[in-house]
């Protein structure tokens, strides 16, 4: 450790630093560009935000100048500095930054209009520039661009400036009616089932997005709730916080319960739509909850978990389906579910243990090549007796649960199946991350030399995390194969291990609430490789995005959204470290006791 | 030889260790089966050790075989240049950029933009040779840039993070840098210009009939891994790579400015993968956003299978792992019986990686990294 005090002294530096400044206007001149030409404003454009002044289109461009502007305003304050007095100067760098973003833009268009890239650029095209201009000429276009990324830059600066309240008022009416615009699927089905349509009618535009009326109710409203409701809510918790052990698991049982319940009648009070995309964020959650297990726990990077959803689902496919070419037993699909799960386990072992022994990068490799290698199993002509080849197998029946026969066409009993398995995952998964197996996975994790020499058996202990996570991707395979009717090669791809990861490291990888969010943000609103989520016009950007989000998760937060405590404190072991080092609770190294 | 494996001292034989030994030798009991078979056939289709496996096996020709080899080899050389990226970051960083394939397939992408705006203009047949040269030039420039800007951004900031965690980065910019080029350029299959003639005519040489884009690819690998050998070996940059390569914190401490020979490899490996972006180019004149995938994971197997660090290592794998995959499913799998064996050529190839990994984890070569990467 070569830190002194030095450091301490080092760090209060006044003024803003302008180099920063100038970097995060060349980023947002750089990336307002890019999602101009990666098509996001003219695809976009359809579904407004707020009726008719503000469409998801323009949504693409203008957070750019107010996000970069607040980026490069924003200093880390570590133990033992002081925080930096703000004034005026930081309104000016923040317009500043967003004129700067803007400026990319009105660049972008003067080339747009002098030359043409039609050719290799796609989507270098006059509506493109008519779309940025406002339908205006040029110049007006140009010109209305500097002043509203200006405009948004000053508000980025001046988010540091406003004190602590008014900003996270602003924060809140800003996400609350972003986030009323984009459920709106969800929100009207919801009402509709409570038949209280006429509320949803009132504040939705027909086409999607809000109305202005609507936008400015919601933003009232997201401006008084917290008022009305204020402290009450963390007063509520802290009550329960501070009851007796006993009282306090009582009220989370009855909590839970409750929630339970109401997640189990959801499904009653809403429509189709909303069913099957929750549907398949069941089966996503179920996936990833089994990739939370080997990834999350154990730390064992599995970039061909499609593989056991793929045996999974196919096996179930071969099982229950009259049409199955090679073998068709046509058993009920509960009868088949068990044998799908005990092949999967086997077949989990049968990868992890060749795998096992393999540094973490290479199994990784390796694991990707078995996804594969599995997929063109199926694909090929030497098994199509068996699986059918590229044309799958169709005609899986539903299943038959006595009253009701749960298949594709009724999304609701589908929704109803996956929640009953995603209950019993996130059972499994709790247990498991409480038991001595799910601590020996930790220890593999964090070292797995040292866990050895605690006593683990390391060998073992990882290879039931294969086959823990590849059950529960079996069950997730099961219920796809019912839900959809018929099964191709196609549906597993590696792109869906990819997914699954990403939704496991958005979340939180280790965390069960965590992984569960993550299903529902990534999944319920972007969507999932096949499946379409609540913002539909975005397929085609979602895959970009999941990359983007994937790399600035790893650089900024890596412990995920809803981070998982141990987890945090090993991915930043050395601020931990350094802080608890400026408060003198640790000694460095170097000093040893004489004692 | 103290490989990974050797190091570590087990008292006990676990369950794991006999299945291993069982897949080890069903491997090889299957690959030997399969050339037993094959060579029955050779000698006498109706044998009945030929018959009883796969009655109906075409048999291949030596001129079948020639061919193949030869399409392997040129495919395995462009591998080779692949790995040559991958392996020397492994030495560096110690992680596998798992993007590396994607700077490939920026390198062909870029190809075709600029080959094709040449063919516009004309100068594409008129010039052939001189707009080749600027073709392979821009790409290589592009690709490098990508490669640099990918490091700076995505892999510096998380130097000494945990092993994983790098590694699902690149995972991420791999799928990030394939999508942007879905958004910008759109989705289909673009196409290169077609090429002259005579460099497409079929020569005979040695008693190979090798088609003139095949053999330029071969020089071309060959010209650069000579450069690369030299760059390595013989300058100054080099010995700095090898210094960082074996330990960052000495080569440090013995005035080696250690960021900016990591750019250098991010560089010199984005290069190699731009010159073997327009060897795909020239060899199948079309190229998709997914182009990058399989001959980046095929490229790094090769590296495994070289040995991984190891420069030669990375060529000769990347041509053993080319001529695998041509050869090995008609000659191992359809004479055991196997139906539609050209569609397992990517499961063959996985499969030799798997075998690799398995049999002898420091590759064909030996591999070369520091201590602290091998663990």
């Amino acid at each position: 450790m070569t830190a002194t005090s030095e450091s301490v002294s080092i760090s209060q530096t006044p003024g803003i630093a302008w180099r920063k400044q100038t970097r995060f206007a060349l980023i947002g001149a750089l990336s307002s560009a890019f999602v101009a030409l990666a098509g996001m404003p003219v695809g976009l454009d359809r579904r407004s935000i707020v009726y008719p002044v503000l469409s998801m289109g323009y949504l693409s461009l203008l957070w750019i100048p107010f996000v970069l502007a607040s980026l490069a305003g924003s200093e880390t304050v570590l133990e033992g500095m002081t925080a930096r007095t703000r004034g005026k100067k930081d309104l000016l760098a923040g317009g500043l930054v967003g004129f700067g973003s803007a400026s990319g833009l009105a660049l972008l268009m003067l080339l747009i209009q002098n030359f043409d890239l039609r050719d290799p650029l796609v989507n270098w095209s006059p509506q493109l520039l008519n779309l940025l201009a406002f339908n205006q000429p040029l110049a007006v276009g140009m010109f209305l661009w500097l002043a509203f990324g200006s405009a948004l830059g000053l508000l980025g600066g001046a988010m540091h400036v406003l004190p602590k309240k008014i900003r996270s008022h602003i924060r809140n009416v800003v996400l609350t009616v972003l986030a009323v615009s984009v459920l709106e699927t969800f929100l009207t089905d919801l009402l509709e089932g409570f038949g209280l349509e006429i509320l949803t009618d009132y504040i939705y535009y027909k086409r999607g997005g809000l109305e202005i009326v609507g936008a400015l109710l919601v933003a009232a409203l997201a401006l008084l709730l917290p008022l009305l409701v204020g402290t009450k809510l963390t007063d509520a918790k802290q009550k329960v916080v501070s009851l007796p052990a006993d009282e306090r698991r009582r009220v989370n049982l009855v909590l839970l319960a409750a929630s339970a319940a109401a997640l189990f009648v959801l499904p009653f009070f809403l429509g189709k739509i909303t069913n099957e995309l929750l549907a398949n964020v069941g089966l996503f959650v179920l996936l990833a909850l089994g990739l939370n297990i080997v990834v999350g726990l154990a730390g064992i990077l599995d970039l061909g978990y499609v593989a056991f959803f793929a045996v999974g689902g196919y096996t179930t496919a071969v099982l229950t389906s009259p049409n199955s070419p090679g073998f068709s037993p046509e058993l009920p699909w509960p009868v088949a579910l068990i044998i799908v799960i005990l092949l999967t386990g086997l077949v989990g072992l049968f990868i992890g243990a060749p795998v096992i022994r393999m540094r973490g990068d290479y199994l990784a490799i390796v694991t990707l090549g078995f996804g594969e290698i599995i997929r063109l199993l199926f694909l090929s002509d030497w098994l199509s007796g068996w699986f059918g080849g590229a044309q799958g197998i169709t005609n899986i029946p539903g299943v038959n649960v006595g009253i009701a026969t749960v298949k594709g066409t009724d999304p609701r009993s589908v929704f109803l199946l996956v929640l009953v398995f995603c209950a019993i995952a996130v059972y499994v998964s709790w247990r498991l991350e409480n038991s001595r197996l799910g601590r020996a996975w930790m220890a593999i994790r964090e070292d797995e030399d040292v866990a050895e020499a605690m006593g683990v058996n390391t060998t073992n202990t990882k290879l039931m995390a294969f086959v823990v996570g590849a059950v529960l991707a079996s069950f997730s395979g099961a219920i796809f194969s019912a839900k959809v009717g018929s099964i191709f090669p196609s549906s597993f791809l590696m792109l869906v291990s990819i997914i699954i990861l990403v939704v496991v490291i958005v979340g939180g990888m280790g965390n069960i609430t965590g992984v569960i969010v993550g299903a529902l943000v990534l999944i319920g609103v972007l969507g999932g490789p096949k499946q379409p989520g609540l913002l539909q016009e975005f397929s085609q950007f979602k895959l970009l995005i999941y990359g983007a989000l994937l790399v600035w998760m790893m650089l900024k937060r890596p412990e995920g959204l809803v981070p998982n405590v141990r987890r945090t404190r090993e991915l930043h072991q050395e601020e931990f470290l350094q802080d608890a080092w400026l408060k003198g609770e640790i000694d460095t190294d170097d000093q040893e006791d004489p004692q | 030889m103290a490989t990974a494996h050797d190091a570590k001292p087990r008292s006990r034989v676990l369950w794991v260790d006999r299945f291993l030994t069982l897949i080890r030798i069903g491997f090889i009991f299957l690959i030997s089966v399969g050339l037993l078979a094959f060579i029955a056939q050779q000698i006498d289709p109706q044998n009945p050790l030929a018959r009883w496996l796969n009655p109906d096996a075409t048999g291949l020709t030596a001129a079948q075989f020639k061919g193949l080899l030869v399409t392997g080899l040129a495919q395995g050389a462009m591998y080779g240049l692949i790995a040559l990226g991958y392996s020397m970051v492994y030495g560096v960083l110690g992680f596998i950029n798992f993007a590396h394939g994607e700077v490939f397939m920026v390198g062909a992408m870029s190809g075709m933009i600029t080959s094709n705006k040449l063919a516009d203009a004309g100068l594409w047949e008129d010039a052939f040779i001189p707009s080749l040269m600027f073709v392979v030039v821009t790409s290589i420039l592009i690709s490098t840039a990508v490669a640099v800007i990918m490091e700076r951004i995505a892999y510096r900031p998380l130097r000494g993070a945990p092993r994983l965690i790098p590694l699902i980065t690149s995972i991420g910019v791999s799928f990030f840098l394939q999508n942007v080029s879905v958004v910008l350029l759109g989705p289909g299959a673009k196409s290169y210009p077609s090429l002259p003639s005579w460099l497409s005519q079929k020569r005979s040489l040695i008693g190979f009939e090798i088609e003139g884009t095949k053999l330029v690819v071969l020089l071309t690998a060959a010209v650069s891994m000579a450069g690369l050998w030299f760059l390595v070996e013989r300058t100054k940059t080099g010995k700095a790579m090898r210094a960082v390569a074996e330990d960052k914190e000495i080569a440090s401490l013995m005035g080696i400015n250690v960021n900016r020979t990591i750019v250098t490899t991010f560089a010199v490996g984005g290069a190699m993968a731009g010159v073997a972006g327009i060897l795909w180019g020239i060899l199948f004149r079309s190229v998709i956003h997914t182009t990058g995938f399989l001959p980046g994971i095929k490229a790094f197997s090769a590296a495994v299978v070289g040995g991984i660090g190891n420069l030669g290592g990375a060529m000769a794998g990347g041509l053993s792992l080319g001529a695998a995959e041509a050869t090995a499913p008609l000659v191992l799998l359809e004479p055991l019986g196997v139906d539609g064996v050209s569609q397992l050529r990517d499961a063959v190839a996985f499969a030799v990686l798997i075998l690799v990994l398995l049999v002898r984890p420091s590759g064909l070569f030996g591999e070369r990294l520091s201590e602290e990467d091998r663990v």
